[in-house]
């Protein structure tokens, strides 16, 4: 118990020997334990599960260190996925080709804004930079106008609705409610064979690690501790001479690229992406794991996505229709009990073992 | 405190690159290490063992989430025809084990677990799916890890997949008949109100091309996002075009809100008659009967439709889940989808995919709608068309019959005025 508790620490600790210990750890069981004892099939869960993670460090940063409660990160993550399912549709159809549903439902013709995504190249620099350049536009809009607290969650929130119902009503172009689906390759491979699945996992394994290794050197980086001052005093960062809003911004717009890799990479390794995925639902329910593992914290964050994904697909493979009040029940539970998720149990344990070392800054009880 | 972060900054840099190389390392050793791994779990559909004395299918239906309340009656009509069928006999001797999986509403939750039915539950074939996203989410499952699907609802057509075989009905079998029935009726125009989704969209495109071949004038054009409540402007619109009759596929509570907005307009089945395909027995309840009373449908099936099969149906529905319960189109479409899949099983004497594809095709069976029958190029089936008017009892009653059952045309190949619409 004690052991296990150690490692944990060693995950949550903010310390550099710790960090390093603990990426080291992680790499190993997403390179060498999972691919091992993971059948085809749960491995490309895991999968899904990590693309999901990376939505939930973004909003570890923008909200558990910059205070920015974003109830509609679906809108970036739905960018980066309909972005990256667009490429793929059009490169199923080959060159000038036009993707099967739209000869189906639509005009027969693809429309000028698809025409980018022939390029593969283009594509992954879209998912970029159109989630970036929008999250900086409304971000900045949004912060020098001092909207915060309740008032940007809401923004958020409605964003996210707009998005899903924009995407709806375009059937045409965006395949309505089936949204984009039926996949066959993946840049020239094959979807199908699960060779190219497995290697799908290990590219979304290894962005995961690198956004958490991001994640880590902005938080520890004078950017970092700007942040946090911004969320906890944003008037006094304000009188010292800096720009608040700027700030905010780049956290936000870290936190939508974030996201929208994480729907890229999502596309291939699911095969489908609908408005059902990017909706406020959705939404909010990457906010669901972030709570629950501990919003402030490096991998808080990541391990309570995983687990509340991972948690999820188990309870409703014994319980069909029992996973969502397990749901709501942590959810009421986390919040009510341990404002600072499941990591501040491990931050209070150790607190108490080793009561003669100073205290590690209070962070994540905070309200946003 | 800078220059360390630098120096942490770049160990884990060097960290990161030796990671990913040993990850890349273990890949390629697992990856020839499978075949001596789970080998049953890569090769989908062959893993299925019949070598028992069960055979294990697959039921999955929303059973949390918004859809749970349409899907759930689907589910309890499959395990009806499925205890009915283990009762006498099971299939090939072999008595069903049913693995249930729960859909959440969510089309990538359905595309997870069809993948897990099939790759580690092994099943034989697989029963359910509602809306359009989530077939359309299944679709690359279940063709990719060639297994069967038993889709179950009435749809808007456009599709055929040698894995997916649709039980409920497709546009020519249940829209075409609808405007057949109105324009033997003398209507010369139309109003179209839907939910903004597939189906309405694509119906409507259907209904628009059959209206400019038949003189009929489509006066208007409504779509409301699902699950909205506020049609006080569509029904203004509705009344000020004043057409001969409305063509409904509006879905789910928004029904609640257009028919009780329609009534109070002072607008009823006499003046302006209102088609729906989208509310069956288990809906009207939800509506409220003073609303609808008199309003017509387009289904397959009613609860009461005057057959033997039928009667014994809801007698063994009402049976097992209470008499105040309803038998509704989408119900009967799933419990026929089983006893398919078992004429199927039976005449190709073995559950293997191809095998049953092989023998689907003029698999039939008494279905309490009437005789259904597999069509084996398209894999939809041929059915009654019925357009029924609402009693006051909440039951439907057939108001008219399509000549015997029609085959299914999920392209519209059949139909000079639908040429350009696939």
């Amino acid at each position: 118990m004690t052991g296990m508790t150690d490692r944990l620490h060693t995950l949550l600790a903010p310390g550099r020997t710790r960090a390093l210990a603990g990426f080291a750890l992680a790499a190993v069981l997403l390179f060498a334990v999972a691919p091992v004892l993971l059948s085809p099939f749960r491995l490309s869960l895991l999968a899904k599960f990590l693309c999901l993670a990376m939505v939930a460090v973004g909003i570890g940063l923008a909200w558990g260190r910059g205070g920015l409660l974003t109830l509609g990160q679906g809108v970036y993550f739905g960018l980066g996925a309909y972005l990256m399912a667009m490429h793929l549709k059009l490169a199923d159809a080959g060159p000038g080709g036009v993707p099967d549903f739209m000869s189906l439902y639509g005009t027969g013709e693809v429309p000028w804004w698809w025409e980018p995504m022939r390029s593969p190249a283009a594509t992954v620099l879209l998912i970029v930079l159109v989630p970036a350049a929008l999250a900086g536009l409304l971000g900045w809009a949004v912060f020098t106008r001092r909207v915060r607290g309740a008032y940007f969650a809401i923004l958020s929130q409605a964003l996210a609705a707009a998005f899903a119902i924009l995407l709806i009503g375009q059937q045409q172009t965006t395949g309505g409610t089936n949204g984009l689906n039926g996949f066959r390759a993946f840049f020239g491979y094959d979807l199908t064979d699960p060779v190219n699945q497995r290697m799908l996992y290990l590219i979304a394994a290894g962005v995961l690690l690198l956004m958490v290794l991001v994640a880590r050197q902005l938080m520890v980086s004078r950017f970092g501790e700007l942040l946090v001052a911004v969320r906890d005093a944003e008037d006094r960062v304000r009188f010292l001479g800096y720009n608040p809003a700027a700030v905010k911004t780049v956290a936000y717009v870290v936190a939508a690229v974030m996201a929208a890799v994480g729907g890229a990479l999502f596309v291939p390794i699911v095969g489908i992406i609908s408005p059902a995925d990017v909706g406020v639902v959705p939404s909010i329910g990457f906010l669901v794991g972030v709570a629950i593992g501990g919003r402030a914290t490096l991998l808080g964050p990541v391990l309570g996505s995983i687990a509340v994904s991972w948690a999820q697909t188990s309870i409703s493979e014994q319980f069909p229709s029992g996973w969502i009040y397990f749901q709501g029940a942590l959810f009421i539970v986390v919040i009510a009990f341990l404002p600072g998720g499941l990591a501040s149990l491990v931050r209070r344990r150790r607190r108490r073992d080793s009561a003669a070392s100073p205290p590690a800054p209070e962070l994540e009880e905070r309200p946003a | 405190m800078r220059p360390r972060t630098h120096a942490g900054t770049r160990s884990l840099g060097a960290l990161s690159i030796a990671a990913l190389a040993a990850g890349a390392l273990t890949a390629c050793g697992a990856q020839v290490d499978t075949a001596g791994g789970e080998p049953s779990e890569a090769t989908g559909a062959g893993c299925v063992d019949t070598s028992g004395d069960t055979v294990k299918i697959g039921f999955l239906n929303s059973l949390s989430g918004t859809m749970a309340i349409s899907e759930q009656t689907v589910h309890d009509s499959l395990q009806l025809a499925a205890s009915e069928i283990n009762a006498d006999g099971g299939v090939l001797g072999k008595e069903l084990e049913i693995v249930t999986e729960d859909g959440q509403s969510e089309p990538t939750v359905f595309a997870e677990k069809a993948t897990k039915l099939i790759t580690s539950d092994c099943v034989a074939a697989v029963f359910g799916g509602w809306t359009s996203a989530s077939r359309k989410a299944m679709l690359p499952v279940f063709e990719s890890q060639d297994s069967l699907l038993f889709y179950p609802v009435q749809y808007e057509g456009l599709e055929s997949s040698p894995n997916i075989f649709y039980t409920g009905a497709t546009t020519n079998q249940q829209i075409v008949p609808g405007l057949d029935y109105l324009a033997e009726q003398g209507v010369e125009s139309l109003f179209l109100v839907g939910s903004d989704y597939v189906f309405p969209r694509t119906a409507n495109k259907i209904i628009n091309a059959y209206a400019e071949a038949h003189g009929i004038e489509v006066l208007g054009e409504e779509y409301a996002p699902l699950g909205h409540t506020d049609f006080s402007t569509i029904v203004n619109k509705v009344r000020s075009a004043d057409a001969d009759a409305v063509f409904n596929t509006l879905n789910g509570d928004s029904n609640v809100a257009f028919f009780k907005e329609y009534s109070n307009a002072g607008l009823g089945p006499d003046d302006m008659p209102v088609l729906s395909v989208s509310i069956a027995e288990e809906e009207i309840g939800g509506i409220g009967v003073e609303n609808v009373e008199g309003q017509l449908t387009a289904w397959n099936y009613y609860q009461t439709v005057d057959t033997p099969e039928n009667a014994a149906f809801v007698e063994a529905f009402q049976a097992e889940y209470g008499a105040d319960r309803v038998t509704s189109d989408p119900m009967e479409a799933a419990y026929d989808s089983l006893y398919l899949w078992k004429g199927m099983v039976e005449k190709a004497e073995s559950f293997d995919v191809a095998d049953v594809q092989e023998a689907a095709d003029g698999v039939s069976f008494d279905a309490p709608e009437g005789t259904v029958t597999v069509n084996g190029d398209n894999h939809h089936i041929a059915k009654t068309a019925l357009i029924g008017r609402i009693g006051d009892d909440g039951l439907i009653y057939t108001e008219w019959s399509s000549d015997g059952p029609i085959e299914p045309d999920p392209f519209l190949e059949g139909y000079d005025w639908a040429e350009g619409l696939s």
